[in-house]
C-alpha cells in the first residue's frame, strides 16, 4: 500500500486488508508492505497501531500465522513508481507468489476486494489482476471515452480499466516489470500503474479483471483533468513507440476473462455542467488554433472547427472525427512535433467537446445504452486502426 | 628660346617615361599582392561554399528546420520572405566565411589603416555568433514559455489566454533582443535604458489597473473566481478517471 498523507483514511483500509487476508488466506504467510513518500501527519503511526487486537474485538477472526505489518519511508515526495519499485522489490526478495496493491484512499475497500484481487493470482496463475468497478455512467469518461478504446484497438485486449489503483500480480509479472525498468519510461514518473498494466498486455502474461464494487471518490473535482490525462493518455502515447513491433501487427481483440459483472452502471441524476464544458470546447478550439495546427491534419482541424461553431444543441463531436483526432494526436506526439507534454494539454478542451457529446447522447440512456454507445466507439477505433499506422509511417 | 623649348620637351617627356616606370614598377609591384589577393578570394569562395554545404547537411539531419519551426523562428521568417532557417543560416556561415577571406586577401596589398580594421571585423565575429545563438534560444524559450502559459491558461479556463501568451513572448523576445544588442556592442546604453523605461512603465501601468483602476472588478472577480465559481466547479464536475 503506498501512502502519502492518507492519515484520514487508511487505518480502515489497513483494517479491511488484515480481515481480508486472515478471512480468506488464513494459513498462508502474509505480509502487509506499506511504503510512504514522507507523509506529514500520522499515516505512518495509523498503520502502526493498527492492531490484530482490535479484528478480534469485533468478529471472530483468529490469526494462525504472525501477520506482518513493514512500513517504510521511500523518500520525502510521494512518487508512485518509487512506491510500487518498492513493494514490488520487496515481493521478489519475499518470493511473493501473489502480490495486491491497494489504494489507501479506498473508503470504502471491503475484505472481500482482497479475496477478489488475490485469488485469481494466487489460485488460478492469473499474472495481473485489475478491477472493475460499480460506476455512474458518467464517470470515469476519460477512460471509456479515449484510454479502454485507444489501449483496446492497439494492444488488443478487452481491459476495461488499464489504469487501476487497486491490482493484483503474479511473482512472475512482478519479476519481469522489474527487469524491464518500466519505471524510466521517460514520462516524468508519471502513470506508473498505467504502465504495469501496458507491459503485461505487451508480454505474454494471462490477464483477468475482477469486480470489486463501487468505485468512490474523496474528491470530484474536475480540475484534476489534465494530470489525469498526463497518466493515461500520455503514459498510453509513450508506450506505442516501443512496442510498435506489437500494436502494428495485432489485429482482432481478445476477451478478458472476467470474474462477476464486467460493467455495472449506475444511472441516478446527477449535477453536470454541460454548458461549460461545451463553452470550454468552443474557446480551447479557438484559443489554441496555432497549437492545435502543428497537431492535427488540415481536414481534421477544419472539422473540429467546424462543429465548435454550431450551437449548443446541434453540437456533436461524431466518433469518428474523435478516434481520428486522437490518432493525429498520437502520431504527432510519437513525432515530437511540439512539446510532448503540450501535446497531452492541448488534447484536454477537445475531449471536454467529446464529453459534452457523450453527455448529450446519453442523457436519458440506460447502462445498456451506455454501454453499447461505448462499444461502438471501441469499434471505431478498431476500424480506424490502419489510419494511425499510415500516419506512423509517413 | 628654341633649345629651352626643346629642353622643357624633354624634361615632360622625362617625367613621363619616370611616372610610367613608377607605374610599371608599382603595378609589378602590385600584381603578385593582387594575383595573391584573388587567389585567397577564390580559395575563400571555395572553402566557404563547402562549408555551407555541410552545414546546410548537418542541420538538415538534426532537424533544425523542425526545431525552428518550434520556436517560431521559422514563421517570423517566412514573414521576411527570407529562406528556411538551416538555408538562412547556411548562407550566414558562406558570407561570413568569405568576407574573412577577401579581408584576409586584402591584408595583402598592405593598405595603411585597413589592417587594424580587418582585426576588428575578427574579432568582432565571437561576438556576431554569441548574438545569433541568443536571439534563436530566446525565441525559443519565448514560444515554448507563452505556448505553455496558453495552454495552462485554456485548460485553467481563465480570460483572455490568448493575451497572456502574447505578453509572455514578447517579454522574452525583448529580453533575447536586448541581451544580443548588449552583447553586439550597439547603442548599449540606450538599448538597456530603453528596456528598463519600457519594461518598468508596462509593470507599473500593470500594477496601476489592477491595484487602483480595477479594484472592484479584481475584487469582484477574485471572489468569483477562488469562491463561488470553485464551489459550483466542484459540484458540477465529473471525476475523468
Amino acid at each position: 500500500m503506498p501512502t502519502h498523507n492518507n492519515a484520514k483514511t487508511v487505518g480502515e483500509t489497513v483494517q479491511a486488508i488484515r480481515v481480508g487476508l486472515l478471512k480468506y488466506f488464513p494459513r498462508e504467510r502474509v505480509v502487509i508492505v506499506n511504503a510512504d513518500g514522507g507523509s506529514k501527519d500520522s499515516t505512518r503511526e495509523v498503520i502502526a497501531a493498527a492492531s490484530i487486537n482490535d479484528l478480534q474485538r469485533s468478529s471472530d477472526l483468529y490469526a494462525l500465522r504472525t501477520l506482518h505489518c513493514i512500513s517504510t519511508i521511500y523518500g520525502d515526495d510521494p512518487a508512485t513508481e518509487v512506491a510500487l519499485r518498492t513493494i514490488l522489490a520487496a515481493a521478489e526478495l519475499l518470493r511473493a507468489k501473489a502480490c495486491a496493491i491497494v489504494s489507501p484512499e479506498s473508503t470504502n475497500i471491503t475484505s472481500e476486494w482482497i479475496e477478489r484481487l488475490l485469488r485469481p493470482v494466487y489460485g488460478e496463475d492469473f499474472d495481473l489482476i485489475t478491477p472493475l468497478y460499480r460506476r455512474h455512467k458518467f464517470d470515469g469518461l476519460l477512460l471509456r471515452n479515449l484510454v479502454y478504446p485507444m489501449t483496446r484497438a492497439l494492444y488488443a485486449k478487452r481491459l476495461r480499466e488499464p489504469y487501476a489503483v487497486e491490482f493484483a500480480f503474479s511473482g512472475r509479472l512482478g519479476s519481469h516489470l522489474l527487469e524491464q525498468q518500466v519505471w524510466d519510461h521517460g514520462a516524468g514518473g508519471v502513470g506508473t500503474e498505467m504502465r504495469v498494466t501496458l507491459a503485461a498486455m505487451a508480454g505474454a502474461f494471462r490477464l483477468g479483471q475482477t469486480f470489486l464494487g463501487t468505485k468512490q471518490h474523496l474528491d470530484r473535482s474536475s480540475a484534476d483533468l489534465v494530470p489525469a490525462m498526463r497518466q493515461t493518455v500520455g503514459t498510453l502515447f509513450s508506450s506505442l513507440e516501443p512496442n510498435f513491433q506489437l500494436w502494428s501487427t495485432n489485429h482482432a481483440t481478445e476477451p478478458i476473462p472476467t470474474f462477476g459483472a464486467e460493467h455495472d452502471l449506475t444511472v441516478e441524476p446527477i449535477r453536470v455542467n454541460r454548458r461549460r464544458l461545451y463553452q470550454q470546447f468552443g474557446s480551447g478550439v479557438a484559443e489554441l488554433e496555432p497549437v492545435l495546427k502543428s497537431i492535427l491534419s488540415p481536414q481534421t482541424l477544419a472539422e473540429v472547427q467546424g462543429i465548435a461553431k454550431l450551437t449548443e444543441d446541434d453540437f456533436r463531436f461524431s466518433h469518428e472525427l474523435w478516434v481520428r483526432t486522437a490518432y493525429e494526436f498520437a502520431a504527432s506526439y510519437y513525432k515530437s512535433v511540439i512539446n510532448r507534454d503540450h501535446i497531452i494539454q492541448a488534447l484536454a478542451p477537445l475531449y471536454r467537446g467529446k464529453v459534452y457529446t457523450f453527455l448529450l447522447e446519453n442523457r436519458d440512456a440506460s447502462g445498456q445504452e451506455v454501454e453499447a454507445n461505448v462499444e461502438a466507439l471501441c469499434l471505431t477505433f478498431e476500424r480506424l486502426k490502419p489510419y494511425l499506422l499510415d500516419l506512423w509511417n509517413a | 628660346m628654341h633649345e629651352s623649348e626643346v629642353n622643357m620637351w624633354e624634361m615632360i617627356v622625362g617625367e613621363l617615361n619616370h611616372a610610367m616606370q613608377e607605374l610599371a614598377r608599382n603595378f609589378a609591384h602590385l600584381l603578385p599582392r593582387l594575383l595573391a589577393t584573388l587567389i585567397v578570394a577564390l580559395l575563400g569562395w571555395v572553402i566557404a561554399y563547402a562549408l555551407k554545404v555541410v552545414v546546410r547537411g548537418i542541420l538538415r539531419i538534426a532537424k533544425f528546420d523542425k526545431l525552428s519551426d518550434n520556436a517560431g523562428a521559422t514563421q517570423i521568417l517566412n514573414k521576411l520572405a527570407l529562406p528556411s532557417s538551416s538555408e538562412l543560416l547556411s548562407r550566414v556561415v558562406f558570407w561570413v566565411v568569405l568576407l574573412g577571406f577577401i579581408l584576409l586577401g586584402v591584408q595583402v596589398l598592405e593598405i595603411v589603416g585597413l589592417q587594424e580594421y580587418i582585426s576588428r571585423f575578427f574579432l568582432y565575429l565571437p561576438r556576431l555568433f554569441v548574438a545569433l545563438f541568443i536571439i534563436f534560444f530566446g525565441l525559443v524559450a519565448a514560444n515554448f514559455f507563452s505556448r505553455a502559459a496558453l495552454l495552462a491558461a485554456v485548460n485553467a479556463d481563465s480570460p483572455s489566454p490568448g493575451l497572456l501568451a502574447t505578453l509572455i513572448r514578447t517579454i522574452i523576445v525583448i529580453f533575447a533582443v536586448t541581451m544580443a544588442f548588449e552583447q553586439l556592442g550597439l547603442a548599449e546604453r540606450t538599448i538597456l535604458i530603453a528596456f528598463a523605461i519600457a519594461f518598468g512603465a508596462l509593470m507599473l501601468g500593470l500594477a496601476i489597473a489592477f491595484g487602483m483602476g480595477g479594484r472592484d472588478l479584481a475584487k469582484q472577480f477574485l471572489e468569483r473566481r477562488f469562491l463561488k465559481e470553485k464551489e459550483d466547479q466542484k459540484q458540477d464536475e465529473l471525476s475523468p478517471l
